[in-house]
């Protein structure tokens, strides 16, 4: 099947990513998933963790925050509010991220804040996931 | 015929004027250059959410969700999104001057930046709440303002939410518009400035199945509540990026205005000195004779 996936990876900031690609996986709310081309319709939560892209046989990765992901045919609409290509991931900036946001978890916040400072914490850590797993 | 020292006083200040303009639309201009940006970035994310939600709010069936609830307008709730200061050319009147479309007596307003809050007060109408926004908007902010209109509408003390701010379409040219926003129902209306391309999606509106994952109740009450956050924030991006245009076009102007004011004064302040020296001359010369 010769087919291929339109991949968009969208952030309030920017377009992180958009091409044709073979395959993606998802970190969805109910588990890892993978999408060929011409998967059934879907639209689903996504959760931090890390978004796998083959294309041309080559594999890359994206770290992603919290978001949903739209499915058809022949595209996938990913959004969310952070995303970084695993080659420009600084771990050492993620790793601060980490413990600033943990360190702010410690203090007395109002719910809306810790939801903040949640969100930052996990986009963190999927970024340190997905740099630590493919170092070697 | 004012004289060479009021002349001299007024091209002084009027250059001291000039400095300052200058200045402002030196700094306007750059911050324009942040928000522009800014607000140009959002568009692809507010427009895939857009084009997104259409898609699920048509495949979604028979479910409903609170917040797509479309109930007979009574009451409305409008958030005013204006400047925090003035000097930006007409933009606020314009706003204002929309604003003042909504019926007074069943419109309840939301606003952000004291510009809105003044126009509220001085008209003497409801006002619901005031919410403050930086220059560079967070989306925590955007979040408090949305969560606001959220909580009236189910509540049901609205039942209906538009935003009206300033859309940035260049930088000469920003639009006042006002936006619906609450009910969420008829998406394609909602687009904050974007124009162009469509996505695609249409060509799915046929499509029979489609799944959500973990549940329709659970996507979209995910979903709904980010939407309207982020369409707020968006907004509230547009809305700096015109501020910002606007107020470095009018200095822009306030500048030129200034130079061509000191370059006419200084040519009437020339020609009256010349005719000063020309009168004491002739006066000098005439005595002089007398004399003789």
């Amino acid at each position: 099947m010769a087919q291929t996936l339109k991949l968009e990876i969208v952030t309030p900031a920017a377009k992180t990513y958009s091409d044709d690609v073979e395959m993606v996986t998802l970190p969805g709310i109910e588990g890892e998933m993978g999408i060929f081309p011409m998967h059934v319709p879907l639209l689903t939560q996504i959760v931090a963790g890390e978004v796998g892209v083959r294309k041309d046989g080559q594999e890359s990765f994206f770290a992603v925050g919290d978001g949903f992901a739209e499915i058809t045919g022949d595209h996938v609409a990913i959004l969310t509010d952070m995303a970084v290509r695993g080659d420009d991931i600084d771990e050492r900036k993620a790793e601060e991220a980490r413990q600033r946001a943990e360190a702010r978890l410690q203090e007395k916040l109002t719910d809306e804040e810790t939801a903040l400072v949640s969100a930052a914490l996990a986009d963190s850590l999927a970024q340190l996931k997905v740099k630590r797993r493919h170092r070697r | 015929m004012p004289s060479t020292r009021d002349l001299r006083r007024r091209i002084k200040s009027i250059k001291n004027t000039s400095q300052i303009t200058k200045a402002m639309q030196m700094v306007a201009a750059s911050k324009m250059r942040k928000a522009q940006q800014a607000a140009l970035a959002g568009r692809p994310y507010a427009k895939l959410m857009n084009s997104v939600l259409a898609e699920v709010t048509f495949h979604a069936g028979d479910f409903t969700h609170p917040l797509m609830e479309v109930r007979e307008v009574k009451k409305r709730g409008v958030i005013v999104i204006s400047t925090d200061k003035g000097l930006c050319g007409a933009l606020n009147s314009n706003l204002m001057r929309e604003a003042a479309k909504f019926d007074k007596n069943t419109t309840s307003h939301i606003t952000a930046g004291r510009k809105a809050s003044q126009f509220v007060a001085r008209t003497k109408r409801q006002l619901s709440a005031e919410f403050t926004y930086k220059d560079a908007p967070l989306f925590s902010e955007a979040q408090a303002i949305s969560k606001f209109a959220q909580d009236l509408f189910l509540n049901g003390e609205v039942d209906h939410v538009d935003v009206l701010f300033t859309n940035f379409i260049s930088t000469l040219n920003q639009k006042p518009e006002a936006r619906p926003l609450l009910p969420v129902g008829e998406i394609k209306a909602i687009e904050a400035g974007v124009e162009g391309e469509g996505h695609g999606t249409e060509l799915l509106r046929g499509a029979t199945e489609f799944l959500f994952e973990p549940g329709a109740e659970q996507v979209l009450g995910a979903l709904l509540p980010h939407y309207l956050n982020f369409q707020v924030y968006q907004f509230l991006l547009e809305a700096k990026a015109s501020e910002h245009s606007a107020r470095m076009v009018a200095m822009k102007n306030a500048t030129d205005n200034a130079k061509q004011l000191i370059k006419d004064l200084t040519l009437e302040y020339n020609k009256l000195r010349q005719a000063n020296i020309t009168k004491e001359l002739l006066e000098i010369t005439s005595a002089a004779m007398a004399m003789g």
